[in-house]
């Protein structure tokens, strides 16, 4: 969901831009209390399997196709401040580096692929982590169902974004409902990929999945019985 | 797994995906782009200042080889990520064992 230069008029960048920047400075104090001498390293980790995983492109039909974001992923595995910082600097590469996504357009994709995709993955995974019971089972799929949730709502801000700036006069119901139907496909992939991710990590190291921590420190120490 | 042992098999596999994997992805726009050409903005689009970095577009300038072009450049790309988020991220970190 790279924007490229050109789709927003210059008030519009700006603004994002600004929103972008606020963004991240939230997000460099915030991801101090997620990072430590053994989360750090995971954490970039996590940026790399973000950048590699957007390469993968998927066919939705049509002749379209659809790529990992990655926010859901990023913000469960590693914290959603970290998240933001990992999908910044993910964003900032392809577009200076990979003539991927537009240099006045980075504003607007760490804003919303960053802020939107990050933010409400991790709102709906920890709803999810608080309703759903306290296992560690629970936390792949609720990672899967915030991954996509994300995606047709990052394209929504999109739309809405476009209709407030857009260059282009396009009507607004049409955009968003084009936007809104495809990456609701998109979004599946988002899920399986994301889900099949942290169920893999939760299975071999669940101490180095920032989403699991809660319910990591809730799980009593048994002892349990060995056959002689 | 050990952290160490984790660690670079999570890096194998990022590499993996972006230096070999990348060249099976779809190459048909992606969900923004293809709404664009159907509703009728992707005119809009400038073309990419960096369109002539040596890496623009996933392919490394001066290899005439596809998959090797692709996967050179998904590969150094993931390294520079890891270099820049990883070194950001450790100095970041909270000091002290853990």
């Amino acid at each position: 969901m790279h924007v490229p230069d050109g789709f927003f008029d210059a008030p519009t960048s700006l603004a994002t831009g600004a929103v972008a920047v606020a963004g991240v400075a939230l997000a460099l104090r915030g991801a101090r209390r997620e990072l430590d001498d053994r989360t750090a390293p995971m954490a970039g980790l996590v940026a790399t399997f973000v950048f590699a995983g957007q390469m993968m492109n998927f066919p939705v039909g049509a002749g379209t196709s659809g790529h990992l974001i990655g926010g859901a992923l990023a913000a469960v595995l590693a914290g959603p401040w970290t998240a933001v910082l990992a999908l910044s600097v993910v964003l900032g590469v392809q577009s200076l580096l990979l003539a991927d996504g537009g240099v006045t357009a980075l504003g607007t994709n760490i804003t919303l692929m960053g802020l939107v995709g990050v933010g409400t993955s991790w709102a709906v995974f920890v709803l999810l982590r608080r309703l759903l019971p306290a296992r560690l089972g629970v936390v792949a799929p609720a990672a899967g169902v915030a991954a996509f949730v994300s995606v047709p709502t990052t394209a929504a801000v999109f739309a809405l974004l476009f209709a407030v700036g857009g260059t282009a006069p396009v009507e607004t119901w049409t955009v968003l409902t084009a936007m809104v139907g495809w990456h609701l496909v998109i979004g599946l992939g988002e899920a399986l990929i994301t889900g099949l991710v942290v169920a893999s990590v939760v299975a071999v190291r669940p101490d180095l999945v920032y989403g699991a921590r809660p319910l990591l420190a809730q799980r009593p120490l048994e002892i349990r019985e060995v056959a002689a | 797994m050990r952290q160490r042992t984790f660690l670079l098999a999570g890096l194998l596999v990022a590499l993996l995906i972006a230096g070999v994997g990348s060249y099976y992805a779809s190459s048909h726009p992606d969900g923004l782009e293809y709404v664009a050409e159907r509703t009728g903005f992707l005119d809009q689009a400038d073309e990419h200042p960096a369109a002539d970095s040596p890496l623009a577009d996933y392919q490394t300038k001066g290899v005439d080889n596809a998959r090797l072009s692709g996967g050179l450049a998904g590969v150094l790309g993931s390294l520079l990520v890891l270099a820049l988020a990883g070194g950001g991220f450790w100095l970041l970190r909270r000091r002290g064992p853990a």
